[in-house]
């Protein structure tokens, strides 16, 4: 019936979830909104539940919307052409996201370069120093903070050494990263079994890298005293090791339901666009994970 | 869609096919759950519309209390929020999602695909900037008012001077991107993956380029935008000092983020203005475009160098002479591909045949009064300059040439260019000349004062100001009250169009119209180029 030449275009029919996707993102940001306001300035309120509510629905609405897909796909409609689409599709996605943690990055190298040389008197700031933030020097990782320098004098956090736990996880993350790329070669080379236990790898080494980016956090918290709000070094260290680590759980997650579609066998070697994207997502993760071991905690 | 759908659909290469327009949904869902391009695109252009009012009714305010001197009609908090939220709801609520309606309706059609390359997604964005505008209005009625530090929200004013609702900026602004980089991802995979055989890179309608670029922009941008409001969260509610010298950040480190953001963001607001004029221009000199790789090429550089101006923004906070130097040279070098471009509108229309259809009366209204806001931008490029323009009623006037007589009015052509296509019936040609005329009078009236005003010092962003700006304030006013009463005709315009009022209209519609949708019938069936065209 079709014609040959041209494998036909499958445009679905109307879909209930983006709009549904619409609400939950209401949900979501009117309740994260309110939570931030009721949490630090002690109201009561509605927020906490709002943002669960937007969760959920979220939730649900990604479970309805890719068994459309998945059914979809599986009944033989999606073209070689359409597979592009969601080829290119991830990767602007993801492109999307480095943009995303470029501007974290940015305020963690204008931080070290511009501001903190300038605080300390450099260019020709030295009245700024003398005047507004007399004996602050310009050191990285930044211990004594302006405000501590023209009260206590003293340094109110410890720095985040790089051995240990961070290197630990750096070796989990690179290590997950390979086991991935094997668990592909095996999808693609039909040997499930090499498919399932790298696969399962992976995400057993995603969850211990969570797992000690929590323990790493209690220990700043507690041992170090190194804190979210402990100016700029504290900052840039919790915004950009937090964001990164809501990734890898994204993308544990991500590798869990594909676990599942894997045991069900939904792939063949050559179509699985599903495991493809969620591999470029751990591997893009895990390479802003190397960016953060060099930037934010060796140099 | 069933299989059987999928089947049945014999259609013509050319998408001479109305069979399928028995499948389309009746009644509210048919809206709710679309996944048609071309619903989806109306969708976005009544959105825009109904944002523009609403907009248009804070600058209202605005200037009813800048009418005469004196604090008189709303308190200056008030008059704060009316600034911020106008210009937050032109830029997100008005001009972006107009070119994504746009670009939603023409771009499938012009590459000959049968749709946006992922319609679900398509749906997912749209229906998000509802909900985020919602947010961010309803934030005008919390307890300390809403967002009041300006659309640029810099730091301290948004971390440190702000009402607690700026939780609720923070947040709607991040929905609003989720939307933007959704819509901008659907726009570059449908170009790159959707074009019929035969269509080529270099064949490609130059909307169709200019829309590729811009979406490109989009997703680089926006991000970063969701990183600046991010910082400002944390800055404001979790005590963190990214822009707070007592800490070792710098309230500067903020503007560098945002104008990061905010420069390609403003040519995403005027690149594809020059796609529409560039489909515009050809067709009513009757000749061909002049200089369409030029085009292209101009398009693209200025692309390029739009990540590498943003300072220009920041002249007046101290940067090194080094610094300015560079974002100066590098701001004036836009001008070389935005003169190619306005050269070669012109060099189309040398010798042509011109006619002065109501899109060509817009669209050459584009060209001589963009152009008069670019030079003003020239102008303020000009580091030693810019000191004394800085913040003052100039930098208004020359961002509203470039965007409103610019982008505004290069939507309001495009919609008068296809609106024929859409609807099927030519919309009434006297009502449409009657806007255009008022349109183009009144706004003059509304932004050239500003442009002595400011020179002559009256800052920006104030409810009151000193005695002698008095008359020309006046005349601004009326000239803005008289502008905003002119879209009205354009509002009975449209919803004329809707109810199908009006002479039918060819195929082709405008004598000299060339291209992919101008082939498909009128009004342009549900699904178009369901089996791709073969293009020669």
């Amino acid at each position: 019936m079709v014609e040959e030449k041209y494998e036909k275009y499958y445009v679905p029919d109307q879909s209930i979830w983006p709009i549904i996707g619409a609400v939950a993102l209401f949900l979501i940001a009117v309740g994260a909104g309110n939570f931030v306001i009721e949490t630090t300035r002690d109201k009561s309120g509605y927020g906490f539940y709002t943002l669960m509510a937007g969760f959920v629905l979220l939730l649900i609405m990604l479970t309805g919307w890719f068994k459309n897909q998945i059914d979809e796909s599986m009944s033989g409609l999606y073209s070689a052409q359409l597979g592009r689409s969601y080829r290119q599709g991830m990767a602007w996605f993801i492109f999307s996201e480095v943009m995303f943690f470029a501007a974290f990055f940015g305020a963690l190298f204008y931080a070290r370069t511009i501001s903190i040389p300038w605080l300390g008197g450099a260019s020709n700031n030295a009245s700024t120093n003398e005047v507004l933030w007399n004996g602050f020097e310009a050191t990285w990782p930044l211990l004594v903070t302006p405000a501590d320098a023209i009260t206590t004098g003293e340094a109110s956090t410890k720095a985040m050494p790089w051995t240990g736990l961070p290197l630990i996880n750096t070796a989990l993350l690179l290590a997950s990263s390979v086991t991935l790329h094997y668990a592909h070669v095996g999808l693609e080379k039909v040997k499930r079994t090499q498919l399932m236990v790298l696969l399962g790898a992976t995400i057993v080494l995603g969850c211990i890298f969570v797992f000690l980016q929590v323990q790493e956090y209690v220990h700043a918290y507690v041992d170090l005293g190194l804190k979210l709000d402990s100016g700029v070094y504290g900052n840039t260290f919790f915004l950009l090791t937090g964001f990164h680590g809501m990734h890898v759980t994204l993308g544990t997650i991500i590798l869990m339901v594909l676990f599942g579609r894997c045991w069900k066998g939904h792939f063949t070697p050559k179509e699985h666009f599903a495991f493809q994207a969620g591999s470029w997502y751990w591997h893009f993760v895990d390479v802003v994970w190397v960016m953060l071991f060099f930037f934010v905690y060796i140099l | 869609m069933s299989t059987e759908t999928l089947n049945d659909a014999h259609d013509s290469p050319d998408g001479h096919d109305a069979h399928h327009d028995h499948h389309i949904p009746k009644g509210i869902l048919r809206w709710l759950f679309t996944t048609n391009h071309k619903d989806i695109g109306t969708l976005y252009l009544w959105f825009a519309f109904i944002m523009f009012l609403i907009g248009g009714a804070m600058a209202m305010v605005i200037r009813a209390e800048l009418f005469q001197p004196g604090l008189q009609i709303v308190d200056p908090h008030f008059f704060n929020q009316m600034t911020t939220v106008h210009g937050l709801i032109m830029v997100f609520g008005a001009v972006m999602p107009a070119f994504t309606g746009l670009a939603n309706w023409m771009i499938p059609m012009m590459i000959g695909a049968p749709d946006m390359a992922l319609p679900r997604m398509n749906n997912w964005s749209f229906y998000i900037l509802p909900f985020a505008f919602i947010i961010l209005l309803s934030s005008l009625f919390m307890d300390g008012g809403g967002p009041a530090f300006g659309w640029t929200f810099y730091a301290p004013l948004s971390t440190q001077y702000s009402g607690d609702s700026t939780a609720l900026f923070v947040f709607s602004v991040h929905i609003m991107g989720i939307s933007s980089i959704m819509g901008a991802i659907n726009v570059v995979v449908t170009i790159l993956n959707m074009r019929a055989p035969g269509m080529t890179y270099m064949k490609m309608p130059l909307f169709v380029w200019t829309w590729l670029i811009t979406a490109f922009l989009l997703i680089a941008v926006m991000p970063v935008l969701a990183g600046a409001v991010t910082m400002v969260l944390t800055d404001k509610f979790f005590g963190t000092s990214f822009f707070n010298a007592a800490g070792g950040g710098d309230p500067v480190m903020f503007q560098h983020i945002f104008w990061f953001f905010g420069h390609p963001e403003v040519y995403i607001m005027i690149l594809p203005a020059f796609g529409i004029i560039s489909a515009i221009v050809p067709t009513f000199s009757r000749k061909r475009l002049f200089g369409y790789a030029s085009m292209v090429y101009a398009t693209a550089s200025i692309a390029l160098l739009s990540f590498i101006v943003w300072a220009h923004h920041m002249f007046t906070t101290g940067m090194p002479v080094a610094a300015e130097m560079f974002f100066m040279f590098a701001t004036m070098l836009i001008s070389v591909p935005t003169g190619v471009k306005v050269f070669n509108w012109v060099a189309t229309m040398w010798r042509g045949s011109l006619t002065f259809e109501v899109p060509m009366m817009f669209a050459i209204a584009f060209i001589v009064l963009f152009t008069i806001g670019g030079l003003s931008g020239l102008m303020l490029a000009i580091t030693p300059a810019d000191f004394q323009y800085h913040d003052t009623y100039f930098v208004v006037a020359h961002f509203h040439y470039v965007l409103v007589t610019g982008a505004l009015f290069s939507i309001m052509a495009a919609v008068y260019y296809w609106l024929p296509k859409w609807t099927g019936k030519m919309f009434d040609i006297t009502l449409g000349k009657w806007h255009f005329w008022c349109s183009l009078i009144s706004v003059n009236v509304l932004f050239f004062p500003m442009h002595f005003v400011g020179l002559a010092g009256m800052p920006r962003r104030i409810p009151d100001y000193a005695l002698q700006f008095a008359d020309f304030n006046k005349w601004i006013s009326i000239g803005g009250f008289a502008f905003g009463l002119s879209q009205l005709i354009f509002l009975a315009l449209i919803i004329k169009a809707c109810r199908k009022i009006g002479e039918p209209v060819s195929d082709q519609v405008w004598e000299g119209a060339e291209g992919l949708e101008w082939e498909v019938p009128s009004p342009a069936p549900y699904h178009t180029f369901s089996t791709p065209p073969l293009i020669k």
